[in-house]
């Protein structure tokens, strides 16, 4: 067992055999649920409550199904920002769910650190599904094992991951994931998107897509929000589009093979177009989702194992 | 009338006194001090050898609970910390609830400040009614009853006019305008030092440079009207390089900074520790580094406590939403003291800093060792070893950003007026 972590905050300070052991279960994972031969039993009895503090219907519907297959029983939360607006903090939210004995808390929350606040007060495993900039790791996951499985490989590629770097915990937690599994990674965007010496975090930072996408063998797209134009750090759609969205011209200069990524959901015509997103044999879009409820499910057994082996 | 009160065999120092031997307090006032004095019959004698007894500290910046947040802080338990601290004076920050902007108001302060006896407090008028940067308040009705100097304590005066008004209007009254340095559509939204460290965390960052072009602006609107401009809680070597200009130039500019400044750099925010959240934010080491450089080099005329209370609940937060500032009272002259152990700087500079030259800023006297002056005295154990707990320091705000900080130096006793209010 390498991974000894009692949550899931985020992949920075993971070492290499603790993500793989990671990977290499979920990959069980995703014979077995091809095989229809889940086992349905290994989480019996415990409580997955899904805790999202902003709308994400993807990510807590992968969560929920990996837990069901795992025969948790799972439930929803979604807290709207308007009962926290009431008064009700953060803490008070942790202290109920305390209350109701929750085994295993998957948590998306719009401010960094926020699951790290609850990991605190709560006894459950804490799940970090996204919080605010700063990470999510099970993507990070999903994207490795999505590539691991298309490559073959994860060191050694060049993977480029391209747009709105500054705003993204998918883009944080998957530089520290793969250039600790010593892929090169570059990013590639304005630079009004590309955080502040984000080159010591081991990247390479480019603001041209053609000298970007340049013999890499992975291209992953973010999602621009709509955010970042009405706040003035990119001019318009259409002129990200031209420079940094990814259309079938800018991907030649990835290499002949390259895979296209996106977490999802995505904006057509903005950072991605739908050429490129729905080619089958470049774009793996579809195959990251399917990725996803296998490395949930990895994610939930490792996190629950301690516990079982308290009660034998 | 009380006893007098007379210290025995120790060093006495500040303000260029420096000598080991016996003060005695009569009266409330310094009676005499020297290598060896008669102990007259019936004084309370203070025998603490070897300790140090110097003024009590005037710490140039501190918020206080009252008026509007006596949840994080009343006048009453910031007294009690200050007087833990050493600190005998205290100038108060005006963005309260109401903010300090009323003549009636500082009167209040100030009165407020006496009956605790143990508390001068200076109250500093703002700058703009209600502190919101708008419209100036009457700084010279505020003046005349008391405001010591002015500011919007927290907030920066973002307007350049304003400014330029503030500066000049204020001079006509003597007045120093005391400036959080900071560009506010900089700062916006931002919580951290933008930095490597920001961006691992996700926390939106606030560049180092909003803070110098501030204080350039600022130098330029002090020479344009003549005016006199304060930097508060200054953070890095970018302002601080263009202070040491300005001063050269001879320019009335000044500027403190404060404990966390010096001591601690954004790493102390790791893992969203939200206690170590302040306003301006925790730096970058050579930051740090320059902080220290222009203590020792004199561009810093103070270290103030930069004292501000927060409760549990403004800080068990996600990091972004929890709200800026560390309480600073009790740690104000053992972290100094920190710099004066690992030798960046001198004892009787570091105590300069503390005592009479705020008080210069400020315009009063105390904060000297003379005969006649008020006895308003600290006499502390410089190398006692004591550690710092949140939720065991004196007074009511325990959100320290040195949390679990063994330091060496401990206040034995603080007199006010003569009289012991600690120890």
């Amino acid at each position: 067992m390498f991974y000894r972590q009692k949550h899931l905050l985020a992949i920075e300070g993971l070492e290499p055999p603790a993500i793989s052991q990671l990977l290499d279960l979920a990959e069980s994972y995703v014979l077995l649920n091809r095989s229809g031969k889940t086992q349905r039993d290994l989480l019996r009895g415990r409580t997955l409550i899904n805790l999202f503090f902003e709308d994400s219907t993807r990510t807590r519907t992968s969560f929920e199904l990996a837990g069901k297959r795992l025969g948790a029983d799972v439930i929803n939360m979604s807290v709207s920002t308007s009962s926290v607006n009431k008064g009700e903090t953060l803490i008070d939210t942790a202290a109920t769910l305390n209350a109701m004995h929750c085994d295993l808390l998957v948590v998306r929350h719009g401010q960094s650190g926020a699951p790290l606040l609850l990991a605190q007060i709560v006894d459950a495993a804490v799940i970090n599904a996204g919080d605010g900039t700063h990470e999510h790791p099970t993507q990070a996951l999903l994207d490795a094992l999505t590539i691991k499985r298309r490559k073959g490989r994860i060191a050694g590629l060049i993977v480029a991951i391209c747009g709105d770097i500054a705003h993204s915990r998918v883009a944080r937690s998957n530089i520290h994931l793969l250039t600790t599994m010593g892929c090169q990674v570059r990013v590639v965007g304005p630079p009004t998107l590309i955080p502040a010496e984000v080159s010591e975090l081991g990247v390479t930072v480019f603001h041209d897509m053609a000298l970007g996408l340049a013999g890499a063998d992975v291209v992953m797209m973010l999602r621009l929000q709509r955010e970042r134009m009405s706040r003035g750090e990119v001019p318009s759609a259409r002129e990200f589009f031209r420079f940094y969205g990814l259309d079938m011209d800018k991907l030649a200069h990835a290499k002949p093979d390259a895979i296209v990524m996106h977490p999802g959901p995505m904006n057509r015509g903005v950072e991605i177009d739908s050429a490129v997103a729905d080619d089958p044999l470049r774009s793996v879009i579809k195959e990251q989702v399917e990725m996803g409820v296998a490395v949930r499910m990895a994610v939930l057994d490792t996190l629950s194992r301690d516990h079982r082996r308290n009660e034998r | 009338m009380n006893a007098d009160t007379f210290f025995s065999r120790v060093r006495i120092l500040g303000a260029g006194i420096d000598v080991f031997g016996d003060l005695l307090v009569r009266d409330g006032l310094i009676a005499d001090f020297g290598p060896s004095l008669g102990q007259p019959e019936g004084a309370t004698i203070i025998e603490a050898e070897g300790a140090i007894l110097c003024p009590g500290l005037v710490d140039m910046r501190a918020a206080l609970g009252e008026p509007g947040f006596e949840y994080r802080e009343t006048i009453a338990s910031a007294a009690v910390a200050a007087a833990a601290g050493g600190i005998t004076t205290l100038a108060a920050l005006p963005d309260t609830q109401p903010a300090i902007d009323d003549p009636a108001l500082v009167q209040l302060l100030r009165t407020r400040g006496e009956e605790t006896g143990s508390l001068t407090i200076l109250p500093y008028g703002a700058v703009t009614r209600g502190c919101r940067g708008e419209e100036l308040s009457e700084i010279g009705l505020l003046r005349e009853a008391g405001a010591v100097a002015f500011t919007d304590g927290s907030r920066a005066i973002g307007s350049a006019r304003l400014m330029r008004l503030a500066l000049s209007y204020a001079r006509g009254f003597g007045a120093r305008i005391v400036q959080h340095p900071e560009e506010p559509s900089l700062a916006a939204g931002g919580s951290a030092t933008e930095s490597e460290q920001s961006t691992r965390l996700g926390l939106p960052g606030i560049p180092a440079a909003a803070e110098a072009m501030m204080v350039a602006r600022d130098i330029r609107l002090a020479e344009l009207t003549g005016g006199a401009v304060h930097f508060s809680h200054v953070s890095t070597g970018e302002a601080l390089a263009l202070i040491r200009i300005a001063k050269a130039a001879g320019l009335a500019v000044t500027c403190d900074t404060a404990p966390p400044y010096f001591d601690l750099n954004e790493t102390s925010i790791g893992d969203f520790r939200t206690y170590a959240k302040l306003s301006p934010p925790l730096r970058k080491e050579h930051d740090r580094k320059a902080v220290i450089a222009a203590l020792a080099d004199g561009t810093i005329d103070a270290i103030a406590s930069d004292h501000q209370p927060r409760d549990a609940d403004d800080k068990r937060q996600p990091f972004a939403l929890a709200s800026a500032g560390g309480s600073g009272l009790a740690t104000l002259l053992a972290i100094t003291l920190a710099h004066v152990h690992n030798g960046s700087l001198p004892l009787p500079a570091a105590l300069d800093l503390l005592t009479v030259r705020p008080a210069a800023l400020l315009g009063i006297q105390t904060g000297r060792i003379a005969k006649g002056a008020i006895a308003d005295l600290c006499l502390f154990d410089l190398d006692r070893i004591w550690k710092v707990e949140a939720g065991k320091l004196p007074g009511k705000a325990q959100n320290t950003p040195f949390d679990g900080r063994a330091l060496e130096g401990v206040v034995l006793g603080t007199w006010k007026r003569g009289t012991r209010v600690f120890g």
